[in-house]
């Protein structure tokens, strides 16, 4: 019970809920009920329903042979990549959704970076008949013009975020500011386990499922519910709040985030927050975040851009802190030399935000024997320009 | 010393002016003399913006002002010494309007103790709620003889006013709607049912109207419910615009006084 949260949003000394007035209604709406609503039997049971039937969980935990070989552990793949939509984003898109119609709301807003967020919001707001509006930096609009017009297919209105760089901190900004006026009958959907509380909380919650499955799935394959490491890129953080969710308080387990070093830590181009960030306040919440001396926010770098934001959700500080997650950090080269040689030894071309995670690989001191998962979060389909570009393979 | 506020409030409980500018913007020189103008102009209060890159309860207007005051090169640090300028000039209480994060990396304490020393009354803080500001900060605000201003909003229930209203030294802002901030040119009939409200809540302190004020006619009809109206981005938009800050902003106060 260590990492989680207190009634006041708060893992260890991160969290709160630093928000305007004009949000308090909406923000003591959801604290007031989330627990009441998500823990009871029919929305666990509509929730699991559509993660089975609709996302198409449990997604497999795939033994990757040919990896295990090159890096001498017996590494396995949390398949996230295979979720409806490509990501795990889903799974807390559905748990919100069905939280917002419990709660009566009529319209459904969103940020997004790289688009995953927005695309799984745009289709669960399609699946369900919901009005839905999607932020989006107008220079992410121009990377990521697929994932535009998959929200657009999808019947979602894609508004430029046009302040600021134009990336998903100044999405983030717009969808606040569009919550700030229109309270009453619209719920945003944050995308990670960033925002005031009890998003971090909640969103950990929708996508804990991930660690609960591998618990699972690990008693069939090894007879044994604990790796011995769980790894996972971090941006926000929430794929890797949920792949670590149920092994949290298992202090054998050990888990590592993998942070986008961009172009190198120290080179000014970087979104590695625990290596470069101090505790501020951004979004909602007190947590590390890249910043000046001043306090003003810094446009974070990678080439990832589901990893370019300037924070990391507030568990994720306190994991951080406590020294229960070891953080490590991978440099645009890695990643994507990652990227390619996951695809050439087994068959699968992972998004470059995961492929994060399978970059730090070499860098650990696995023993023969050691049990790991990596979580495969998102599938490469979106990122075929960034390889192209890329172009060594 | 007394606070001014309170002292302010304490002689003139109608049609109080309190103007909201960015500092550093225009011109990041230009702090100064916009805080002097406005005294000579018959402002009551005057309100200072930290800039900060994410202001999310702003509207374009202030968003940009506060981007053009950075690139400017404002930080709190020059802040406060601009405002140690204008107190040696200005006798209106002058209170300093900005996000948490800047002033959490400036440090709480040295930040409240260099305030006070500048001459600062109050502080506005949109990010920081009731909650944290009663846990972790009160103490030093206090000590240092700073009143905090909250915000309250058409959705803030009466239960959370009144909260609000116990925690207060000095006046409450009263959003006009529930939006960004932004002028209009004139108030629907539910705002006005809304200040009507407020007005017969009868809190023990008073309230200024902000969010919205942008003419004469605005800014009466909320003095005709409260004890003054804000003024912010209808002034922002007057000096970005502005050939000559002071006469510019001595037309503007006479108009909105009418």
């Amino acid at each position: 019970m260590k990492y989680t949260v207190n009634d006041h949003g708060y893992y260890g000394k991160f969290g709160g809920a630093f928000i305007p007035e004009m949000l308090h209604p909406n923000v003591e709406e959801l604290r007031i009920s989330y627990l009441s609503i998500i823990e009871s039997p029919q929305f666990k049971k509509d929730f699991d329903y559509l993660l089975k039937n609709y996302v198409g969980r449990p997604t497999p935990l795939f033994l990757a042979e040919r990896l295990s070989e090159k890096y001498k552990a017996k590494i396995y793949l949390k398949r996230e990549d295979l979720c409806h939509t490509g990501a795990h984003k889903i799974n807390n898109t559905i748990g919100q959704i069905l939280l917002a119609k419990k709660l009566g709301k009529k319209k459904i807003i969103a940020e997004t970076g790289a688009g995953q967020h927005g695309v799984a919001t745009a289709t669960v707001c399609a699946l369900m008949g919901m009005e839905c509006i999607v932020y989006m930096g107008q220079l992410d609009m121009e990377r990521q013009r697929p994932n535009v017009e998959r929200m657009r297919i999808l019947g979602t209105k894609v508004v430029a975020a046009t302040s600021g760089n134009m990336t998903l901190k100044d999405a983030t900004n717009e969808a606040m500011r569009h919550w700030i006026n229109n309270p009453t009958d619209t719920h945003y959907i944050i995308g990670s386990v960033v925002g005031p509380h009890p998003y971090p909380d909640m969103v950990a919650r929708f996508q804990s499922v991930i660690s609960d499955e591998i618990k699972t799935q690990l008693t069939a394959q090894e007879g044994n519910p604990f790796p011995d490491y769980v790894i996972a890129c971090v941006g926000g953080g929430s794929n890797a709040a949920g792949a670590y969710y149920h092994f949290l308080d298992d202090e054998h387990v050990k888990l590592i985030g993998v942070e986008a070093a961009g172009k190198g830590v120290d080179t000014g181009e970087s979104a590695a927050t625990t290596a470069l960030g101090k505790v501020g306040i951004l979004h909602g919440s007190k947590s590390l975040l890249m910043q000046t001396e001043d306090g003003q926010v810094i446009e974070p770098y990678s080439i990832s851009a589901g990893l370019d934001y300037p924070g990391i959700g507030p568990l994720h500080s306190h994991l951080f802190d406590t020294g229960r997650v070891q953080f490590i950090s991978a440099t645009d080269d890695e990643a994507m030399n990652a990227g390619i040689e996951l695809s050439r030894l087994e068959g699968i071309i992972p998004a470059i935000e995961s492929a994060h995670a399978v970059a730090v690989l070499g860098k650990l001191s696995l023993d023969e024997d050691d049990v790991v998962i990596v979580n495969l979060s998102g599938r490469g389909d979106k990122d075929l320009e960034t390889y192209i570009r890329w172009g060594k393979y | 010393m007394k606070n001014r506020i309170n002292a302010l409030f304490e002689s003139k409980a109608q049609n109080v002016l309190s103007v909201y500018f960015t500092a550093g913007f225009p011109a990041l020189g230009d702090t100064v003399r916009i805080a002097k103008s406005l005294e000579e102009a018959g402002a009551d209060i005057i309100e200072i913006g930290i800039p900060f890159s994410d202001p999310v309860a702003d509207g374009p207007v202030i968003q940009q002002s506060n981007k053009v005051a950075l690139d400017n090169g404002m930080n709190v640090k020059l802040l406060l010494q601009q405002v140690k300028e204008i107190r040696q000039q200005v006798k209106l209480p002058i209170i300093l309007m900005g996000y948490l994060n800047p002033v959490l990396q400036y440090g709480v304490e040295k930040f409240c103790k260099d305030a006070a020393a500048a001459g600062v009354d109050g502080l506005i803080l949109p990010d920081l709620p009731l909650y944290e500001f009663e846990t972790e900060y009160k103490t030093t605000f206090d000590t240092n003889g700073l009143t905090n201003v909250f915000l309250i909003s058409p959705t803030t229930s009466e239960n959370r006013i009144r909260q609000i209203d116990t925690a207060t030294n000095s006046f409450i802002y009263a959003v006009s709607s529930s939006s960004t901030t932004g002028a209009k040119n004139e108030f629907s009939q539910e705002q006005a049912d809304y200040f009507k409200y407020l007005k017969h809540l009868k809190l023990k302190n008073p309230f200024l109207i902000g969010f919205g004020i942008s003419n004469q006619s605005t800014f009466a009809q909320a003095c005709s419910y409260s004890s003054g109206a804000i003024i912010g981005s209808a002034f922002i938009r007057l000096l970005a615009d502005s050939k000559d800050l002071s006469g510019d902003i001595k037309k503007f106060i006479a108009s909105l006084r009418g």
